[in-house]
């Protein structure tokens, strides 16, 4: 049994870890949830679809970026020490965020200014990987071994608290810029969406000053005391026959299913919404908030589960659950926003024409909104644009917009439907530090826990967006070809995990 | 249940293989028909991530096949053996 001194002790351990945690991943997130816009802003913008794919390429730069991080930070916590080295992730972090903020777009600088971005997202996934792993393995060597799976879970809830986190400062920020909604949202693709960028240097300061006050993580305190800190982490974790199986059993067999599940749950989930059910942006973020606040606790509770029942299975049924149920789920995700075979209330019909002059061009812009409203409640909104000629000629712009808003019934239909993915990502992804960190030795676990970590949810997870829009535009008659990329993952994790991981928990992560 | 860990080790030896070389099939064949910078960045980050990863993937199978996973360590000495 715990003392009360041991629990307030384990409590501010979680805390100080969980905060700095929770702001890297808000900074990492921000990014990817503003993808469309850094892409208007930092890529050419001849062709949408492109300037899409090449800030997700860059989203996907930072998560490639992450097993390196983990190698270089991990090696770094293994040799001076968990404390420090997830103190350097959380500035560099902090710094790199704040200075894409700061970066002038590209009709400024020119190709400069893409090339700066891509670094600096570089930077946030080197640090990234390094913190992670650091946090994880900092509360576990802090809990009771009866208690790793509970306590860690506070450390899994972080990622997805920093994603809601990024949504609402999104959000917020949107609405906040102008009296008026329509002038807001200009105000923030113009120039806004750097906000939530700057606001990253509060929350690090905040962190780097409550991480201060930490000490170090008692065994690594004890085996640097006993000269026994490994020389060269790296070399043990990946020369060593017995570990490096272990490393690759860890990724093949847990990290790489939960990867693209965390990811297809919350990332490919929100792109879906967006781009194949066309719900509106603020919709869209909406739902994946309620989401995520109802989901959010399971990862406490399968943690806690983990502790009693072992952590494998609760981690394998997340992953069968997922396979089977990815197409029905997002199959449903289509039917709620369609408006296919829907009839259409014409006396609702509004159509609105706006003629802007473009300033010093010899023509102007026509924007023809029009809103539709459906039988079932779904709203259209449709907003096309012409380029107009004093000599009367009408050339259409490319860029037809669609969006639609759900009716009441329809929007809590799809917070359920996310929900449900989110409830899958619990599963995989509360006892998976518990897991990971009872696997390796004390004196190279940073390394070792890190580099499967970052390579199954950096590289086969947060490429899932991409591959998915990619395999949709390959074949573009499927909408739902995107799912083939996790559901293949997830079934071969599936099988390697029930075959090959066993289920006891380690009682000792001391050695 | 040792006997399928072993066997199962050809299975992801020749699942690697054949998923690195599709992915490499597609990506030439992307890269051929849609020559532009973007493309030929996406596939060719593709298939220089994938392939330490493919090579993992057969690094594990064959350790499968050899008996590696037939005993999983039990302490961390056994780990760093």
């Amino acid at each position: 049994m715990q003392s009360t001194a041991e629990k307030k002790q384990i409590r501010k351990v979680i805390f100080a870890s969980s905060v700095g945690t929770l702001i890297e991943w808000y900074d990492f997130y921000i990014f990817g949830s503003l993808a469309p816009i850094i892409a208007s802003q930092f890529f050419p913008k001849t062709n949408p679809t492109a300037a899409l794919l090449s800030t997700l390429a860059t989203f996907a730069a930072g998560f490639i970026v992450r097993p390196f991080g983990a190698l270089v930070f991990g090696r770094l916590g293994d040799m001076v020490g968990r404390k420090y080295t997830f103190l350097l992730t959380l500035i560099l972090m902090g710094g790199s965020t704040f200075a894409i903020g700061l970066v002038p777009g590209y009709d400024s600088i020119g190709f400069a200014a893409p090339l700066i971005v891509l670094l600096l997202r570089l930077v946030q996934g080197l640090a990234l990987g390094g913190e992670y792993g650091g946090a994880a393995t900092y509360v576990a060597e802090h809990s009771p071994a009866e208690r790793r799976g509970y306590y860690t879970s506070w450390i899994q809830t972080t990622a997805t608290l920093g994603l809601l986190l990024s949504l609402g400062i999104i959000l917020i920020t949107r609405k906040s810029l102008a009296p008026n909604d329509a002038d807001s949202i200009k105000a923030f693709e113009d120039w806004g969406w750097r906000i939530p960028f700057w606001f990253s240097v509060v929350l690090v300061g905040m962190s780097i000053y409550i991480r201060l006050k930490m000490h170090e993580s008692p065994l690594f305190s004890k085996l640097k005391a006993e000269g026994k800190t490994s020389k060269n982490p790296i070399k043990e974790s990946l020369m060593h026959k017995g570990n490096l199986k272990m490393v690759l059993l860890s990724l093949f067999g847990a990290t790489m299913g939960q990867g693209v599940v965390w990811y297809t749950g919350q990332f490919y989930a929100q792109t879906f919404l967006e781009t194949a059910c066309k719900v509106d942006f603020e919709q869209t973020r909406t739902i994946l908030i309620w989401a995520i606040i109802f989901a959010t606790p399971l990862f406490i509770f399968f943690g806690n589960l983990s502790d009693k029942i072992g952590r494998k299975w609760i981690i394998m049924a997340g992953l069968f659950l997922a396979v089977i149920s990815y197409r029905p789920i997002y199959t449903k995700m289509l039917a709620v926003a369609s408006t296919k075979e829907v009839v259409l209330d014409e006396s609702k019909t509004k159509i609105e024409r706006v003629i802007t002059p473009a300033n010093g061009k010899d023509h102007s812009i026509q924007t023809t909104t029009t809103v539709r409203l459906y039988q079932n409640g779904i709203t259209e909104k449709l907003v096309h644009k012409d380029t107009l000629y004093a000599s009367g000629l009408e050339k259409p712009e490319s860029i037809d917009k669609l969006s639609k808003e759900l009716p009441d019934e329809g929007y809590w239909t799809m917070v359920v439907l996310i929900f449900v993915q989110i409830v899958f990502v619990t599963m995989v992804y509360g006892p998976i530090a518990a897991f990971l960190v009872e696997i390796f030795p004390t004196k190279i676990r940073y390394t070792s826990m890190s580099l499967p970590y970052h390579l199954g949810n950096g590289v086969f997870g947060g490429m899932t967006p991409f591959i998915a829009v990619l395999l949709g535009t390959l074949y573009a008659g499927d909408v739902l070809v995107g799912l083939w990329y996790p559901i293949a993952i997830a079934v071969v994790c599936l099988v390697i995990g029930t075959i090959y991981l066993s289920n006891k928990i380690d009682p000792e992560v001391n050695d | 249940m040792n006997t399928i860990k072993k066997y199962l080790g050809l299975v992801w030896i020749a699942l690697a293989v054949y998923s690195y070389s599709i992915l490499l099939k597609t990506a030439i064949e992307r890269m051929k028909l849609v020559p532009t910078t973007d493309t030929i960045i996406q596939w060719s980050i593709f298939a220089i991530i994938f392939l330490p990863i493919a090579i993992g993937f057969v690094m594990f199978g064959w350790m499968a096949f050899k008996g590696a996973y037939d005993h999983l360590p039990a302490s961390s000495d056994e780990v760093e053996d």
